[in-house]
Order: C-alpha cells, then sequence, then structure tokens
C-alpha cells in the first residue's frame, strides 16, 4: 500500500479543439489536505471529475487510492465521499433521512446523528430539504460526503455561498478530517480558503499547473518583499531611503523580507526624531493573493 | 451489502418523497379517477360497437381504459418527467458517485411505479366494481389480468427512461413527454373506444404503437371473452416495445444535467 493517495502525470482532456486540461502532474499523499486553486474555467472541475470518475481522460495517468477511477470500481466509491460543485438532494425528504440514505450506501458508514451535528444541522435535523436556505444545503452536501465514512474527500468549492461564520465552521469540519487521517482534495477560489486550510497548494491556469508548493513559499512568495506603507503630514520631508510615492498620496516602501524589522525600526526612529506622526502605517507580508495575481494574471496576458 | 437490500431500501425512500409531494400523488391517483367519473358520467350511459360487432357498455368499458391510462400515466409521464428533474437538480450525478450501483438507483424507481401501477389498477377497479357495475376478473383472467399490467407497467417505465435523454432540460420535460403520448392515447382507445368506423390510416398507426395494445391486453385479460378477445400478441408487442426502450435507455442514459 503506498502512501500516495492521488498519483497524476501528464493528464489531458481536450473538448474539440480545445484543451481544458493540458497536461497537468500531481501527487497527493495520504492525510494531507491539497486545494487545487484557480479561477473559474482554469480547469480545476474537469480535473476533480477525472479523478472522481465522472470523466473520462483524453491521456495521462491517473491513480486514486490505487485504482484508475475511469473504471468507476464500486471499491473505489466506498472510499471516496464527493462535494461536488451544484448537486441536489430530494427536496421532500428531511436531513436526517437524506444523510441515512447516502450513508446507508456505505459499507462502515459514520453516525448519522454525529454527521448532522458535525455540520452544524442538529437544529434542522427534521426539516424538508425543500425548507432549508442555501448554505444549509450546502452543509447538507459536506453532511452526505462524510455520511460513508471514507478515506478521501473531493471537495469541489465547498464553502461557494457561505457566510462567514459558516465558512469558519467548515473549515474547522476540515481540519478535524485532517486530524483523524483523511485526505481532502480541495478546489476553490478562495485564497484564505487555500492558506487556512491546504498543506500544499497547487495553482491551475489555462489547464496548466503554473505553481505548486506548501502556501508559505509557494512560487516564491517567502522570498517576495513587504510592503510598507504609510502617510506623511503636510510638509514633512521624505525620510532617507526614498518611497515610492502612491497616487492616493501614501508612501509604499517594498522590503526583502528580512530587512522588513531594521527598516521599520529605522522608519519610526526617524519619524519619532522629526517629531511626526506616520499615519496609516502598515506593514504586509505578501499574501498568498498577492502571489496567485501574478501568477494568473501573467497567464491571461498571453491567453 | 446486497444489491437487493439496496434497492428496497431506495424504493422505501422513494415511496416517501413520493407521497410527500402533493402535485405528483394527485396527478398519479386523483386524475385517473377524475377521469374517470367524468368519462363514464358524460359518456357512460351509451354503449359501445366493438369491431366484432358485439355491443358494451360504456361506463364499464372506461373502468378498464382508465386503469390502462393511470399506469401510463404514473410510469411513463411521471417517470420521465420526474427522472429529468432529478437529473437537472444534479440528484442523478451526486448519486452516481457513491457506491449504489446505477442500476439500483432506477431499479428501485422502476419498481416502484410498477407497484404504483398495481394500487391504481385496483382502485379503479374497485371503483368501478362499486359504481359502475363492472365485473371483476377471477381464476385465470385474474392472472393475465396481473402478468398485463405487470407487463405494460414495466414497459412503459422502459419508454420513460428511454425518452429522457431527448428531454433537453427539466422546463421542457412536461410539453415533450405530453407530447409523445397524447396523441397515442386518443388514438388508442384510452378516452373513448376506437369502433370499427375509425380510418384505416388512424388503425394503421394505433397498431404500431404499444398503448392500443396495451389498452386490447388489459380489456381482453380483465373482462375476458365473450366481450373482448384475449390475445399474447398484443403482450407480446407491449414487451417488444419496452425491451426496445431498455436497450435506448441503457446506451443512452444520462446521470449529468445538460447545460
Amino acid at each position: 500500500m503506498s502512501d500516495r493517495a492521488i498519483e497524476v502525470t501528464g493528464l489531458r482532456k481536450t473538448y474539440g479543439d480545445l484543451e481544458a486540461v493540458a497536461g497537468i502532474d500531481l501527487t497527493v499523499d495520504v492525510g494531507e489536505v491539497f486545494a487545487l486553486l484557480g479561477p473559474n474555467g482554469a480547469g480545476k472541475t474537469t480535473t476533480v471529475e477525472i479523478l472522481e470518475g465522472y470523466r473520462q481522460r483524453t491521456a495521462g495517468d491517473v491513480s486514486v487510492l490505487g485504482l484508475d477511477p475511469a473504471g468507476r470500481a464500486r471499491a473505489l466509491r466506498e472510499r471516496v465521499g464527493i462535494v461536488l460543485q451544484s448537486t441536489g438532494v430530494d427536496p421532500y425528504l428531511t436531513v436526517r433521512e437524506t444523510v441515512s440514505l447516502y450513508a446507508s450506501y456505505y459499507p462502515s458508514p459514520r453516525d448519522v446523528d454525529e454527521v448532522v451535528e458535525l455540520v452544524g444541522l442538529a437544529g434542522k435535523r427534521d426539516t424538508r430539504v425543500l425548507k432549508l436556505s442555501g448554505g444549509q444545503q450546502r452543509r447538507l452536501d459536506v453532511a452526505i460526503a462524510l455520511a460513508g465514512d471514507a478515506e478521501l474527500l473531493f471537495l469541489d468549492e465547498p464553502t461557494t455561498g457561505f457566510d462567514p461564520g459558516a465558512r469558519r465552521n467548515a473549515w474547522e469540519i476540515v481540519r478535524n478530517l485532517s486530524d483523524i487521517g483523511k485526505t481532502v482534495f480541495l478546489t476553490t477560489h478562495y485564497m484564505d480558503e487555500a492558506q487556512n486550510l491546504a498543506n500544499r497548494v497547487a495553482v491551475i491556469a489555462h489547464g496548466t499547473i503554473v505553481a505548486e508548493g506548501p502556501p508559505g513559499s509557494l512560487a516564491g512568495r517567502d522570498r517576495m518583499k513587504t510592503r510598507i506603507r504609510f502617510r506623511l503630514p503636510p510638509g514633512a520631508p521624505e525620510p532617507e531611503r526614498a518611497p515610492h510615492r502612491l497616487p492616493d498620496g501614501s508612501y509604499e516602501i517594498r522590503a526583502d523580507q528580512e530587512e522588513t524589522t531594521k527598516l521599520v525600526h529605522d522608519l519610526t526612529a526617524w519619524a519619532l526624531e522629526s517629531g511626526f506622526v506616520l499615519d496609516a502605517l502598515e506593514v504586509t507580508p505578501p499574501t498568498l493573493e498577492d502571489v496567485y495575481l501574478e501568477l494568473t494574471a501573467s497567464e491571461d496576458v498571453t491567453a | 451489502m446486497s444489491e437487493l437490500t439496496l434497492t428496497a431500501r431506495q424504493i422505501r425512500y422513494t415511496n416517501k418523497a413520493f407521497w410527500r409531494n402533493p402535485a405528483a400523488a394527485f396527478f398519479t391517483f386523483v386524475f385517473p379517477l377524475m377521469f374517470l367519473v367524468i368519462f363514464a358520467t358524460l359518456l357512460g350511459s351509451g354503449t359501445v360497437t366493438l369491431e366484432s360487432g358485439r355491443e358494451f357498455n360504456q361506463s364499464t368499458y372506461y373502468v378498464a381504459s382508465m386503469a390502462v391510462f393511470s399506469v401510463i400515466t404514473a410510469c411513463y409521464t411521471n417517470l420521465a418527467i420526474g427522472v429529468t428533474f432529478q437529473r437537472d437538480a444534479g440528484i442523478l450525478k451526486r448519486t452516481r458517485g457513491t457506491p449504489l450501483p446505477g442500476s439500483a438507483y432506477l431499479g428501485a424507481r422502476v419498481i416502484h411505479v410498477m407497484i404504483m401501477s398495481i394500487l391504481l389498477v385496483v382502485i379503479c377497479a374497485a371503483f368501478g366494481w362499486l359504481f359502475y357495475d363492472a365485473d371483476l376478473p377471477t381464476g385465470m383472467s385474474l392472472v393475465r389480468s396481473i402478468i398485463v399490467v405487470l407487463v405494460g407497467s414495466a414497459s412503459f417505465a422502459a419508454l420513460g427512461l428511454a425518452l429522457t435523454p431527448a428531454i433537453p432540460n427539466a422546463d421542457a420535460a412536461p410539453p415533450i413527454v405530453n407530447a409523445t403520448i397524447l396523441p397515442l392515447l386518443f388514438i388508442s382507445g384510452i378516452f373513448f373506444p376506437v369502433g370499427p368506423d375509425a380510418p384505416q390510416w388512424i388503425e394503421t398507426l394505433s397498431d404500431i404503437f404499444p398503448v392500443r395494445h396495451l389498452v386490447d391486453a388489459f380489456l381482453g385479460s380483465f373482462y375476458g371473452p365473450p366481450l373482448f378477445a384475449f390475445s399474447w400478441r398484443d403482450v407480446g408487442i407491449v414487451a417488444a416495445w419496452g425491451l426496445a426502450g431498455l436497450i435506448v435507455a441503457t446506451r443512452y442514459f444520462s446521470w449529468e444535467p445538460r447545460r
């Protein structure tokens, strides 16, 4: 038994002339939370649906839990839980009935009430699906995917449409899953979601992986510059190290990360000595969003 | 877990959801009885002249034809529309991602409408026996009637599933399904008996499609000779259509929403 949950090499998928997935390689280890990050139309859903067995690939090798998902083996489906991007359930069944129906398809399901509780729908246990809000239905989607106690979970944009509180809860659920050793394959276009949940992130744009790594060092994020911003009162001279003046009148200095502490120290010392107040002082390390925008923006230019 | 257990459980859930959907339950169960009362009241006092030249009380005729109508509505119309809605709502796709075999899912839907069909025929027959002096079949007639209902409901359910790939989206389901079945219901003796005076082309057309054969087979099994002749040929033609439906459904059935 390998410790690879998913192994993909040279995966391609074409629809006529359109190349939706243009040769990607991926590995996901057992117990890992892996996020596939990308804008709409980048090939996220095509990729995940090939891994789930919904779509047949054009070329490449794919192994999910040691099996080829294209074969749609029942033995594989028993070990995989899926949250699709948009799916329905019978509107006339209650939350509990729905979860227990899906749980019954699996050889060793989780306790139904426990799952309903876990996604925060205990209060809606006997409510018909028809009467749930959009966010509650999405939580039910997650509950259904958890019901079978699968070892590998595919979550295709699981928190789209959630309010901030519900998103935090959903993240907590995913963290719990990873704590008990489940493997999670997540697609998202939320940067903070990937940052908060994933051990590893791959950015996909136009069907190819443009960057891959832990969220902290993705695409040289650890080598990108920190931004220091501030405003100066009227009449104040500019500090020694010439800052860049932004259109809104504030100043910005970009600094290497190891240099940041000293620079902030010098800057504030200078301001104190000169008797100025540095308005709206902010120090921002490079975010995953910066990396992401940079990566996907350059892709858009070539497109 | 065996497929049988899974199917049985699936039937229970299908049934639960069915009865909680007031529109489906109403159209399936109240419509045929309503039609039976309307037709029997307006036209039931007359007599029908059959091709054999025999005369027959029209209200008794409607007991049988409305029973067939209810079977076709439950198995063909409701199943085709219902499955298309489930497909477009993503329910089929989700189910496809679970270990439940597709055959267990669709099998449960088909068996459920077959059970509903038996129930509907029993209700129509009991209604006819109470109010319209319809004779109830016994002995071999009863056995034949049961066979006809089972073959008819299974075949029309298969045809309903076979139609779904041709339906682009849920909104289009009711008009498309009705457009395929209503004309056949009219020329096949469901709403009024097609007598010996009917033009040849209607005769030929209704002979090709399965509706008239199901009506004839049911009349023949339910009332039997001397009024109606029972012919296995009718049952065979219905079954052949059902088999064709099954082949088309197996080949072209789509689990994913069409976009």
